[in-house]
């Protein structure tokens, strides 16, 4: 008897978790069509020709690819307002020297707070907790009369120096020395007679490749993603200084981009780079992201 | 035990390389971001050509639109952008919460079967990643209203039936959803919602990650229900990572610029409706012909405030209640211990 009133409860219990588990997963299916349709859609109207996009929706794949490729890299219309080549090379310019800056620098003075012992550190540190909050949007006014006065709009400049200064990555390069780099190993370097910038360079960059690769990888798309700043400081907006994403602003401010096959294109070619990085490294993408929830 | 050679390193100073290390940041910080910032004051105080100063006339300006029409046209754009951004973030915010707080609850719970948890989080992460600007010309052609020419969601809607074809013009009637007032709005909190959710899901699973799990296990041996869990165990636990959310969102709402400033049908003006602090802001200072320079100061600051009250409020929620909790008891016990000492005479036992 007794046998009989444990089961059911259990069985019971089970078949609550597996209807639930079966919904949830269905669910969490809707929300990826979601997630994917818009992305989905651009990628199928890339390959298809205007009058059939203005024409109905579908979710095959056109065959105009190769003439809207043409139109997009040939046509006086389309490559003087949208250049992909330029685009990249720019964005890649400034982005890779961004990136290098702002591991390299935030990795050197989260070190040089965390190894010596100055009158300064804590109020260093300190003044570097508080200013990671201060927004952009705040500063840019005054920056870009500055910028005006130096003569320095329209040029990179502007773009790739200020990542030095990144203070919520040596926030989490802190973090992370303070969990996995021992003092000892600093000492032992001094004992065998290395220098102190050799010591930061050959052994606590290599100890703390982990942290430098996360933040790469954040700092790369923080970057590539930007429209504010490049958009603020390439005054005169010349084509041939234009990053990507300020290109992809400009086909929605002309109107001689009329063929949707075309806009569809240049769209999914500025977004292309990005997810080709993010299909790679996603796994660790994940996995910074929840290091960045654990902070408090 | 020291060796010679480790007791002469230990008398030397390295305080010096403390600072080379951390000089070029703060450098760099000094004449990119402090001096800006100082400069958003200076310029807030001056007119608009930045030439004399002026005293409080901005800020009157702005907030209390003195200086006749043009003055009550600055007062008027500024507090429109303000409700907009407010609406947008609060539009954005609460979809935004609900969705990621429920998945996070569910792929943490251990018992449910689902396949392909981490695939799931990988898309749910994407749209994060992509371009702002992109996304934002991407939906412009998405949800296109123009009679003729719909974009692909009022084609879907009209597939769907929900928007009507005339037989003899062919023309569609579509839905706004670039020049209607309420339709925009929600087309740029979807946007918003559609980037975050997955984001703030990552970074509450890892919170709930961190609740100790006999917490979890207990409840379940005393036969708790799901429902009483979240409510009992997880949400009060949560609650400091919540917080911080809230305030990183509303922060990062303040600054909402890219979308709202792309997504328009006129290519040179944007929508009345999605303005945003930021865009007003930017507009003044972006201005080629006749910057407004003082008006954008005076309305960063403002910004500035209001952004500083907020990292205040996140600085209190946020800080560390036992570390403050262990240094009140510390102070106890070593109260305690003088008097018991006294009280035996200078003896300690």
């Amino acid at each position: 008897m007794s046998k009989t009133t444990f089961n059911e409860p259990k069985a019971d219990y089970t078949a609550k978790l597996k209807i639930k588990s079966t919904v949830l997963t269905v669910w969490f299916i809707i929300l990826t069509i979601i997630c994917l349709l818009p992305i989905y859609i651009l990628v199928v109207n890339a390959t298809r020709d205007s009058t059939s996009i203005a024409n109905g929706i579908s979710f095959l794949p056109g065959s105009n690819l190769g003439k809207n490729i043409d139109k997009l890299f040939k046509d006086v219309n389309y490559n003087t307002v949208y250049n992909v080549w330029i685009g990249y090379k720019n964005s890649l310019l400034i982005t890779g020297f961004s990136t290098v800056f702002t591991v390299f620098f935030s990795a050197m003075t989260a070190y040089g707070i965390h190894v010596y012992d100055f009158k300064l550190k804590e109020i260093s540190y300190t003044v570097i907790l508080l200013v990671m909050m201060v927004p952009m949007q705040v500063t840019s006014a005054g920056f870009v009369a500055f910028m005006l006065k130096l003569h320095l709009t329209d040029t990179y400049w502007p773009l790739i120096i200020p990542s030095i200064a990144a203070p919520a990555v040596v926030y989490f390069m802190r973090s992370y020395m303070k969990s996995s780099f021992p003092l000892d190993i600093v000492e032992a370097a001094r004992i065998d007679g290395c220098s102190e910038f050799r010591t930061f360079v050959s052994i606590a960059i290599p100890m703390m490749k982990p942290a430098i690769a996360v933040q790469a990888i954040f700092a790369f798309i923080a970057s590539w993603n930007n429209f504010y700043t490049p958009n603020m400081i390439l005054i005169s907006s010349k084509f041939k200084q234009k990053t990507l994403p300020m290109m992809v602003s400009a086909i929605q401010a002309s109107d001689k981009f009329t063929d949707y096959g075309a806009i569809y294109l240049a769209i999914a070619l500025s977004i292309l780079p990005i997810v080709i990085v993010y299909v790679a490294l996603s796994r660790f993408i994940i996995a910074g992201v929840a290091l960045g929830g654990v902070k408090e | 035990m020291a060796s010679a050679a480790q007791r002469r390193i230990k008398s030397i100073s390295y305080a010096k390389y403390g600072y080379i290390f951390i000089l070029p940041f703060f450098l760099v910080y000094f004449f990119f971001q402090f001096w800006p910032l100082i400069n958003t004051f200076i310029l807030s105080f001056q007119d608009n050509a930045g030439e004399k100063f002026i005293g409080w006339d901005n800020y009157k300006t702005i907030l209390f639109a003195a200086g006749g029409r043009t003055g009550k046209a600055v007062s008027k754009n500024f507090f429109l952008s303000f409700k907009n951004t407010v609406i947008l973030w609060v539009g954005n915010f609460i979809p935004q919460i609900a969705l990621s707080l429920s998945l996070a609850v569910w792929f943490t719970e251990a018992n449910l079967k689902i396949p392909g948890k981490g695939f799931f989080k990988i898309v749910m992460y994407l749209p994060n990643i992509i371009t702002a600007a992109s996304v934002a010309v991407l939906f412009l052609q998405l949800c296109g209203e123009a009679e003729n020419t719909p974009g692909a969601i009022n084609l879907l809607l009209s597939k769907l039936g929900v928007v009507s074809q005339d037989a003899v013009s062919g023309k569609y009637d579509t839905v706004k959803f670039i020049t209607g007032m309420w339709q925009s709005r929600f087309v740029v909190m979807f946007i918003q919602t559609w980037m975050w959710f997955g984001n703030t899901m990552i970074m509450l699973m890892s919170g709930i990650q961190g609740i100790n799990p006999s917490l979890f296990e207990a409840a379940s041996i005393d036969g708790a229900t799901a429902g009483q869990v979240f409510r009992k165990i997880t949400l009060p636990l949560l609650s400091p990572i919540m917080a911080y959310t809230l305030v990183t969102s509303m922060i990062g709402g303040l600054q909402m610029f890219d979308i709202p400033y792309l997504y328009h049908k006129d290519p040179n003006k944007i929508s009345d409706n999605l303005k945003t602090v930021a865009t007003y802001i930017y507009k003044y200072f972006h201005d080629q012909t006749a910057p407004k320079m003082g008006f954008a100061g005076a309305a960063s600051v403002i910004l500035f405030i209001v952004t500083l009250v907020l990292g205040c409020i996140e600085f209190y929620i946020t800080r560390d209640k036992d570390e403050i909790a262990k240094k009140k008891q510390r102070k106890k016990i070593a109260k305690q211990n003088k008097l018991e000492s006294k009280q035996f005479g200078g003896f300690s036992i």
